[in-house]
């Protein structure tokens, strides 16, 4: 008659989905890496040995000072954070020349040639022991955004690429004519 | 005869030979997505906000410094200040230095000067202390640091 016997499901394969899950699970899961902004702080200076100030010109200095309200003082002038980010391109870059900017030198770069870069710049970042660590950090953001945005502008007019799809070796030649150059002082108070 | 077959075709019984793939699936899945928590954290940092970020490669290398404000429940005991927390405790600006030394040990001589030290700090915390542990950290010459930031506009609702 009617021998309806139910076929038993044939597993064999039930080990092959199990490894595409797998895989997929793999490939898709991202783990949770912490991200920031990565900085070198200053090595301590050496009390034994006198210090040896090597003068810098006040034209290559970039002063950022943020008060305890949180207002920053730009080159001795109170500024928006906003706007930081131009004023920090134009003193890294130079565009113009112009004489209280700083230097600029000719130096010589790989894949580059010789390029005029305003090699002795300081960016000098100071805040007061009342300023918020959000403030600080928007500031610092803004700052290496200022560099991340040269670098950018380079590899477009150099490669029609944008920074971050160049290979090391041109991300290294970039870095070195936009080294950045951020120091971040030693704690002053720079009061209300 | 019929009525004996009829009686014998129940459901058959779900094979259970893909039961230790799926265990063993739901076990690698796990292992690879869980991020060991050393410890518990007794601020509360609500990192500040940045779009220039870098990630942070190699995990091992990565030690943490906590600073924010003691936890609701820990309130009551600690008050509202902020705290520097390392490992499992509170601790002050000073041992740091054991902190980072301790940290060195546990990695071997070839890592050490990669290694990291990422700031959790929150986002309303004054920089005071933040300032005390850059210099202790210098002091202890862990030069490599970095500040930890979720993604987003740092500008955003901070209207001064």
């Amino acid at each position: 008659m009617a021998r309806r016997q139910i076929q038993e499901i044939n597993a064999g394969s039930m080990a092959d989905i199990a490894f595409l899950l797998l895989i997929f699970f793999l490939v898709t899961t991202t783990m949770d890496t912490d991200s920031g902004i990565v900085r070198r702080l200053p090595p301590m200076p050496d009390p034994t040995r006198p210090q040896d100030d090597i003068p810098i010109r006040e034209r290559n200095v970039f002063v950022v000072l943020v008060n305890r309200n949180n207002q920053l003082l730009v080159e001795g002038e109170l500024m928006n954070i906003k706007e930081l980010r131009e004023a920090a391109k134009e003193f890294i870059e130079n565009p113009n020349y112009e004489e209280n900017l700083p230097a600029k030198e000719p130096k010589f770069f790989e894949h580059f040639g010789t390029l005029e870069v305003t090699s002795k710049h300081v960016i000098s970042l100071q805040s007061d022991r009342g300023t918020s660590y959000k403030t600080y950090i928007a500031v610092q953001n803004e700052l290496a955004a200022a560099y991340n945005e040269l670098r950018d502008e380079l590899a477009m007019r150099k490669w029609s690429k944008e920074y971050k799809d160049l290979n090391e070796d041109y991300q290294k030649a970039i870095d070195d004519v936009y080294p950045m150059k951020i120091s971040e002082a030693e704690p002053k108070n720079v009061g209300g | 005869m019929a009525h004996f077959k009829k009686e014998k075709k129940g459901v058959p019984a779900v094979s259970t030979a893909s039961l230790p793939d799926v265990i063993f699936m739901l076990l690698f899945f796990f292992m690879v997505t869980t991020v060991m928590r050393e410890t518990t954290l007794k601020v509360v940092v609500k990192a500040p906000k940045a779009d220039q970020v870098k990630k942070l490669e190699k995990k091992s290398l990565v030690s943490f410094i906590y600073i924010g404000k003691p936890t609701q429940s820990l309130t009551r005991i600690y008050g509202t200040l902020p705290r520097i927390q390392l490992n499992d405790q509170y601790a002050e600006p000073e041992q740091i230095r054991e902190y980072i030394a301790a940290e060195r040990a546990r990695r071997s001589e070839a890592e050490q000067p990669q290694m990291t030290v990422s700031l959790k700090v929150d986002g309303d915390v004054e920089m005071g202390i933040v300032t005390d542990v850059k210099q202790e950290l210098r002091k202890a010459s862990a030069l490599k640091i970095n500040y930890s930031t979720l993604k987003g506009d740092p500008l955003e609702r901070q209207q001064y």
